[in-house]
């Protein structure tokens, strides 16, 4: 990850509009907050350690100085209560923005999340429904303490109601989540801890917002097609330039968002090499890879020409930071699983 | 405990409702009963699924409920809250349609300041303080009435809620209808303590204990703690101490695990009986009054469950509905399979 400099982020990107600031992550989600605070009053901030502080990584710094104690709240150590009031909120007319400071942490949010913020549209029939953010870094690699690290996006795309959001790039980071803040839907937008500040990328300045279910092809590639999501998009290209060194052309292909799934991109990029490794962050058995994998094959039998691989956490609780690489997904594991896939 | 209407119908002080509200208290009371009775008739025909009746704790959810302005303040209802809800704005054919498989019907129509049922119990508390702050926020008055039982206060949710409610100093007034039993647990195993009402304390404000079978206490404390939430005051936990008369819900028999005598007991208490006592005694109801009442309630009820029962059943369509904003095409696709799939063979 680290190893990838600005330069090189930039090649890998298709779009390079011109005359376009370089942001980081952080840097995009920050300004993407600032502007929808700016632009609709109803936006609210609330979390722990988001105001004074500006958050543990400084997300929110500077907002609580620019829009006062009442729409960038401090509040109590309480995940469930700071998702449940923030469906509250919502119903009360406010657009909350929570933070939920480790996406470990929203087990002890669970039961707010699925079971009330997902279905409240639904069991309400339609007379409620949550306009709400919850934004939850996550993700490993930067060697947090136990818990901090955990990638359980896949137990939320169990709970129909709630779209899931996975930015990788500074100018996705931005536009993703002003089209959550403004969806009428409840949203996890999940950030990549380990990129915050690792990678720099152009982010378009003004109102430009990107449409969820649509994915990205940030590579092209005739031989193989890597898929992934988030952090794990920059392991798929960097294992991409090593694969380049070989001759083999890998693709790959980041999803943006987990639900809504763009099946038709998914089924669009698969079928231009029929050869396809999944890659993501998460433990291997369970992962939404497994759903990618399954819709792929449902979608696009016939274009196949190897099994599908996976590349992914092991199934053990996420070990202390200094054993994680045993852990995680890594560029030769990728390399080594792409290989393969292509010499099928 | 905060007493004011005597078990005989006698009053200790002056009378904190008008005439007026005591009899459409009365009426109020005498409905729910009436709704639970037939709902329970039709669960046991078969035609609803399973209902919990207020039985026994009409004083605590009426009294309160009497102390809002549906115009201006919220509820967020546990489940056993029928009367308040009913009062609050919701018509008594869509409580019907809740229990008898038509959720379309069933939804709070716009306009009436009132949440769904909640069936996972205290997730309610967060939303109703979300909600109390939301009402600050934007400046715009009224309150949140939130209910919950005593087994809700053994949940996370509770004390979250709680919580943050003191500390944003919200116009929250919680309602915790302490009825004895959850399902078969008795309020002893919730807590070692003598009283729930002293958690408020915790929080930072004040709660008071009133004996939930008396109308005229739960009603007075509810309008102070309104007032106090009203004038910035913040929350206020109210335990209305009642009995929950009848079964968990139509599926549980508590014969299973509740002696006879501590029903007996209760049924000398009953909420409803001290009312009447008192009104009768003030010359403000009649058994000709009452007859008339049961006859019109009686017609209501007939009418509610004919409009439900003439209303079209809900089909596959509906399951997809109010998912979300917009269907994702994987979600469209998934609708066209299940109306295909409802399609008369």
């Amino acid at each position: 990850m680290a190893d990838l400099s600005r330069n090189r982020l930039r090649e890998l990107i298709d779009e390079k509009p011109s005359n376009v600031p370089e942001l980081s992550i952080l840097e995009a989600i920050r300004g993407a907050l600032f502007d929808e605070m700016a632009r609709d009053e109803r936006v609210m901030i609330l979390g722990m350690d988001v105001g004074r502080l500006g958050g543990v990584f400084r997300v929110t710094r500077g907002l609580m100085e620019a829009y006062g104690p009442d729409r960038v709240v401090d509040t109590p150590l309480a995940e469930a209560s700071i998702v449940g009031a923030s469906l509250g909120l919502a119903i009360g007319g406010m657009v909350p923005v929570a933070e939920i400071q480790f996406l470990g942490f929203t087990h002890q949010a669970f039961h707010q999340i699925g079971p009330q913020l997902a279905r409240y549209r639904f069991r309400s029939r339609g007379r409620y429904h949550a306009q709400v953010t919850i934004r939850a870094p996550f993700g490993g690699g930067v060697r947090t303490p136990e818990f901090h690290p955990d990638a359980i996006e896949a137990q939320f795309t169990q709970s129909p109601g709630v779209k899931i959001v996975c930015p990788a790039f500074p100018d996705d980071a931005k536009g993703l989540l002003l089209e959550a803040i403004r969806d009428p839907d409840p949203v996890l937008y999940l950030e990549p801890q380990r990129l915050y500040r690792s990678i720099r990328g152009p982010v378009p300045p003004g109102d430009q917002t990107v449409p969820f279910g649509s994915s990205r092809l940030v590579r092209e590639g005739k031989d193989v097609l890597l898929v992934a999501w988030s952090a794990a998009v920059h392991l798929c290209l960097a294992a991409a330039d090593e694969l380049a060194k070989d001759g083999i052309a890998a693709a790959v292909l980041d999803l943006r968002t987990l639900v809504p799934l763009d099946v038709a991109g998914l089924i669009a990029a698969v079928e231009k090499s029929g050869k396809v490794v999944v890659v993501h962050e998460a433990p291997l058995t369970g992962g939404f890879g497994a759903e990618v994998v399954a819709t792929i094959q449902e979608e696009a039998f016939g274009s196949l020409d190897a099994p599908i691989r996976r590349v992914a956490s092991r199934d053990t609780p996420y070990p202390p930071g200094s054993l994680e690489d045993h852990f995680l997904p890594t560029v030769r594991r990728i390399v080594s699983a792409t290989r393969a896939t292509v010499e099928f | 405990m905060i007493e004011l209407l005597g078990v005989d119908g006698s009053i200790r002080g002056p009378v904190p409702m008008t005439s007026e509200q005591v009899v459409d208290a009365l009426r109020l009371m005498l409905l729910s009963r009436a709704v639970d009775d037939r709902l329970i008739k039709l669960q046991r025909m078969g035609r609803v699924g399973v209902y919990g009746p207020v039985h026994g704790q009409e004083a605590a959810v009426i009294g309160s409920a009497m102390a809002l302005d549906p115009g201006r303040d919220w509820i967020v209802p546990a489940s056993r809250e029928h009367p308040a809800m009913l009062r609050h704005g919701l018509p008594l054919k869509n409580m019907f349609a809740t229990y008898m498989g038509n959720f379309d019907a069933a939804a709070v129509p716009d306009g009436v300041r009132l949440l769904p049922r909640q069936q996972s119990i205290g997730s309610q508390l967060p939303h109703a303080a979300g909600l109390a702050w939301a009402l600050k926020l934007r400046g715009i008055g009224g309150v949140v009435a939130v209910y919950f039982g005593e087994g809700a206060s053994s949940e996370g949710d509770f004390h979250e809620a709680s919580n943050l409610a003191g500390v944003m100093r919200v116009p929250l007034v919680m309602l915790l209808i302490n009825n004895h039993y959850a399902i078969s647990t008795p309020v002893h195993r919730q807590t070692a303590a003598p009283q729930l009402a002293a958690r408020a304390e915790g929080y930072g404000f004040p709660g008071f204990l009133v004996d939930g079978n008396d109308l005229f206490a739960v009603y007075s404390t509810t309008v102070e703690a309104v007032q106090r939430a009203l004038s910035g005051g913040g929350p206020t936990l109210i335990e209305c101490r009642t009995y929950r008369m009848g079964f968990h819900n139509t599926s549980d028999n508590p014969k299973e695990y509740r002696d006879q005598g501590e029903l007996d007991d209760a049924e000398q208490r009953d909420p409803i009986e001290r009312v009447r006592r008192f009104a009768s005694r003030e010359g403000i109801w009649s058994a000709t009054q009452e007859t008339a009442a049961l006859d019109e309630i009686r017609s209501d009820i007939e009418v509610a469950q004919r409009e439900v029962e003439e209303l079209p059943r809900p089909g596959a369509a509906a399951i997809f509905e109010h998912v979300y904003e917009t269907l994702s095409p994987r979600l469209q696709q998934q609708r066209a399979e299940a109306l295909d799939d409802a399609r008369p063979s």
